[in-house]
């Protein structure tokens, strides 16, 4: 082992990844941000410091052994790298992509109170993407138990929760109501984020395990999660639909005609392919485009309108750019795209020409008034401050309430918003029927909805009976000071070890 | 074992059950042209046929490169295990439907059942209107509220005696039938409105009218009915992608408040509608379909001997 690492002994600068140049990028739908390379990779896994208590494990919301991950890149055994994320994450590539790390493993990282904190994101999408590049899959040996689960849903929370009951042993059937599976990853994330290919790579490995998709299926209406259960033999389902139903803003105007929702935008171009001139879903987007919100999904949106060639890109959002809920790295990126923010206005009348067709927008300016009892400043308008402005395409990005379908076709109890409720293992009201993800908790992260997919199974598992196939115990050597009789001091006489 | 219900065979996993499978796509077994513009395509699909109820509609993506229409679904056989649409070929994917789909071909997609079923209510006595396009997804509903025991007036309208269809399939669930045709070559002349007048005439205990048709009919409708105070249920067929209530393309405006047709429909109060808004959604994309129709024309111009370009 080397002379322990310490904050001074590190390399004080994290490495910085190779970016497309913004103004080339506001032109092409390729990843903003290149891999690291190997030799980045190395530099960067030297800046952690390996701390007994990692913090950042407890602020993964799939708990992955980042630590151990990158000691392994560290010595260059990046199989062993991937093994290790993959024990607790299947979309390594994904989540090194599209998770919030400044708020979940790198917040808490001790680098970060002196240095910037270790680029762990990127040092998972660099080992998720070599084994995409390498078709490394890590499927084990699964001796199958005959159970049979339905999950309703291909977006993140269905593909974890489908990972980990097959790997327990379970047959598994994924329903998509959509023609091609990945939910939000597929419709939502554009391409520059979130290329394709990532998405059926990830989607292949759950195949490789036994998962079938089931496409053009939408349970509730084709079958009920009842009959599910009932009639076609299913011992467990879970519920992953997504929050999916979008808000609109409720002032006049709101029905106009190029007034869509972030969602019509993004899935027209991301799904549908409305941007490539072979497919024949329309998208006409106007030279001034106004985005309401400044949520990822309101950058996504913004970065795409910029591509598809709209001259002014106008971000409305009534905070300040500090209590913007989207991830620091995509308002960075908007910015260096020329996007033009307006923090603190608020829209109150989107303008229309005779035809119904939006011609411009009336806002107000607004600024942060007295701290509530929570603490946060909320923003309050400025009298007198009216102002008008042209636009001719008005995009509404600002959340969504719960897509009331399957509410609408099973006994499920819902939340009085229409959020399924469930208990602590995500189990809902209905005997075999968990549920999690956005229509569970409103809208959240890829990672979340990732990490409630794994709860449910736990919960699933459990439920059915299942010994978890993940995880064995086998008692610690006999002998030594640490124990008595064979028994750990601390109750530390099991550990956990991993198949597979 | 409790798993062999009637969703399944004994023996068979559910997902072979599940539409067909996805090598072959959703294969046609009928079709039947009704002008040089209507056509009709009888689908194999059998779970969805086991779970149609009327008033609702599919999405259909005939190739992959294609786009996602809503269709309402004018049929279903459970028995057969199959579902029909009718089809008007209007735009570019609609007039390249009605080239490319033959018995033996298969669309790429094909999801549904879609929507919130009609309410087949208590009503005694109802009229069941269907303008053009709209007398194929009215049938379903004619012939569930003769099921459920209601008097059935049919209501058909159409702009001459040759664009007539389904005549036989009305008469055999309607007791009584009123066919219109606007040049009055068949039947009565004039709009289906002549038709609900002469019912609501006959008729004084009218509990309910269901009308659907284009939405400047489904307008004339509710307004022929309002002064009589008739329950009057219109289906809306606004623009959509995803039919899931993902992406509010298809929001309409009932009694004030937004609406998606997909999710919250695509049944309406008639009276409540707001038919203008509707109409101005529908022209949303009016300059790009058009484009994309004068697009493909072309290239069907370039590879199609004249006399078979459009005659399907």
């Amino acid at each position: 082992m080397a002379k322990k690492r310490t904050i001074r002994t590190i390399p004080q600068e994290r490495t910085r990844p190779h970016e497309q140049d913004p103004v080339e990028r506001a032109k092409n739908f390729s990843e903003v941000t290149c891999v690291f390379s190997i030799e980045d990779a190395v530099r960067e896994s030297e800046r952690c410091l390996f701390c007994p208590d990692p913090k950042c494990v407890e602020g993964c919301p799939v708990g992955i052994d980042i630590p151990g991950f990158i000691r392994k890149i560290g010595e260059k055994d990046f199989r062993g790298a991937y093994d290790v994320i993959t024990d607790a994450n299947l979309l390594a590539s994904v989540c090194g992509r599209v998770c919030p790390q400044e708020t979940q493993c790198e917040g808490p990282c001790p680098v970060g109170e002196n240095l910037e904190p270790v680029a762990i994101g990127r040092l998972e999408r660099f080992v998720g993407d070599m084994a995409i590049q390498e078709r490394w899959t890590n499927i084990p040996y699964v001796e199958p138990n005959r159970y049979r689960v339905g999950i309703i849903g291909s977006g993140p929370a269905g593909m974890a929760c489908a990972a980990d009951m097959a790997k327990a042993g379970c047959e598994v059937t994924v329903f998509e109501a959509f023609h091609v599976p990945g939910g939000v990853l597929r419709y939502g994330i554009p391409d520059f984020r979130l290329p394709n290919e990532v998405i059926d790579a990830e989607i292949d490995n759950l195949r490789a395990l036994g998962v079938r998709f089931e496409c053009n299926t939408l349970v509730g209406r084709l079958f009920t999660i009842e009959q599910m259960i009932g009639e076609m033999g299913f011992d467990a389902v879970f519920v992953g639909t997504g929050a999916g139903y979008p808000r609109f803003m409720g002032i006049p105007g709101d029905s106009l005609n190029n007034v869509l929702s972030a969602n019509e935008l993004l899935t027209r171009c991301n799904m549908m392919r409305a941007r490539d001139s072979s497919h024949d879903t329309p998208l006409p987007l106007g030279r001034r485009v106004a985005v309401i919100g400044a949520g990822n999904t309101a950058m996504d949106a913004m970065r795409v309108c910029m591509r598809l060639g709209s001259e002014h890109v106008y971000c409305i959002y009534r905070r300040t750019k500090a209590e913007s809920p989207a991830r620091v790295e995509e308002v960075h990126h908007a910015e260096e795209e020329g996007i033009e923010f307006h923090w603190l206005t608020n829209p109150i009348e989107i303008l229309g020409d005779a035809e119904g067709n939006v011609r411009g927008m009336r806002c107000i300016r607004m600024e942060l008034g007295e701290p509530d009892e929570s603490g946060r400043r909320g923003p309050v308008p400025v009298a007198g401050s009216e102002f008008e402005f042209e636009a001719d395409t008005v995009v509404i990005a600002i959340g969504t309430h719960a897509n009331p379908i399957i509410g609408q076709t099973a006994k499920l109890k819902l939340s009085s918003r229409g959020y399924i409720e469930v208990d602590e293992n995500l189990a809902t009201s209905m005997a075999g029927v968990f549920a999690g993800g956005d229509i569970v908790t409103g809208a959240a992260t890829v990672i979340e909805a990732m990490g409630a997919g794994r709860k449910a199974a736990r919960g699933m598992k459990a439920w059915l009976g299942i010994r978890d196939t993940d995880t064995v115990y086998q008692p610690e050597p006999v002998g030594g000071e640490a124990t008595i009789l064979g028994i750990g001091i601390a109750e530390k006489n099991f550990v956990r070890v991993h198949l597979g | 074992m409790g798993r062999n219900g009637s969703l399944e065979a004994p023996g068979t996993r559910a997902s072979t059950m599940l539409g067909t499978s996805k090598d072959s796509g959703y294969g046609i077994v009928t079709r039947e042209d009704f002008s040089d513009v209507t056509f009709l395509l009888e689908i194999r699909h059998p779970l969805m046929a086991q779970a149609a109820q009327p008033g609702q509609f599919v999405i259909v993506m005939s190739h992959a490169e294609g786009e996602r229409i809503p269709l309402t679904i004018a049929d279903f056989d459970r028995g057969k295990g199959t579902i029909t649409l009718v089809i008007q070929a209007v735009g570019k994917t609609t007039r390249e439907m009605q080239q490319l789909c033959r018995i033996g071909t298969s669309l790429f997609a094909l999801v549904g059942p879609m929507g919130v079923p009609s309410h087949v209510g208590g009503a005694r006595k109802v009229t069941c209107v269907g303008g053009g396009l709209g007398v194929a997804p009215v049938f379903p509903q004619a012939r569930a509220f003769k099921e459920a025991g209601a008097y059935v007036i049919g209501i058909i309208g159409f702009r001459t005696r040759a664009l007539v269809f389904w005549e036989d399939k009305f008469r055999s669930c309607c007791d009584e039938l009123i066919v219109c045709t606007d040049d009055g070559s068949m039947g009565v002349k004039g709009p289906v409105t002549e038709g609900i007048k002469r019912a609501i005439a006959a008729h004084p205990d009218i509990g309910e009218v269901v009308a659907i048709g284009p939405p400047l009919m489904m307008k004339a409708c509710a307004e022929a009915t309002r002064p009589h105070k008739i329950n009057t249920m219109v289906s809306l067929n606004p623009v959509m992608v995803d039919g899931t209530g993902m992406c509010g393309g298809c929001r309409v405006r009932v009694g004030g408040q937004i609406k998606f047709a997909c999710v919250d429909g695509p049944d309406f109060d008639g009276h409540q509608v707001d038919f203008e808004d509707l109409t101005t959604r529908l022209r949303r994309f009016a300059t790009e379909e058009k484009s994309a129709l004068d697009r493909w024309s072309e290239s069907c111009r370039m590879t199609t001997p004249p006399e078979e370009a459009g005659g399907g």
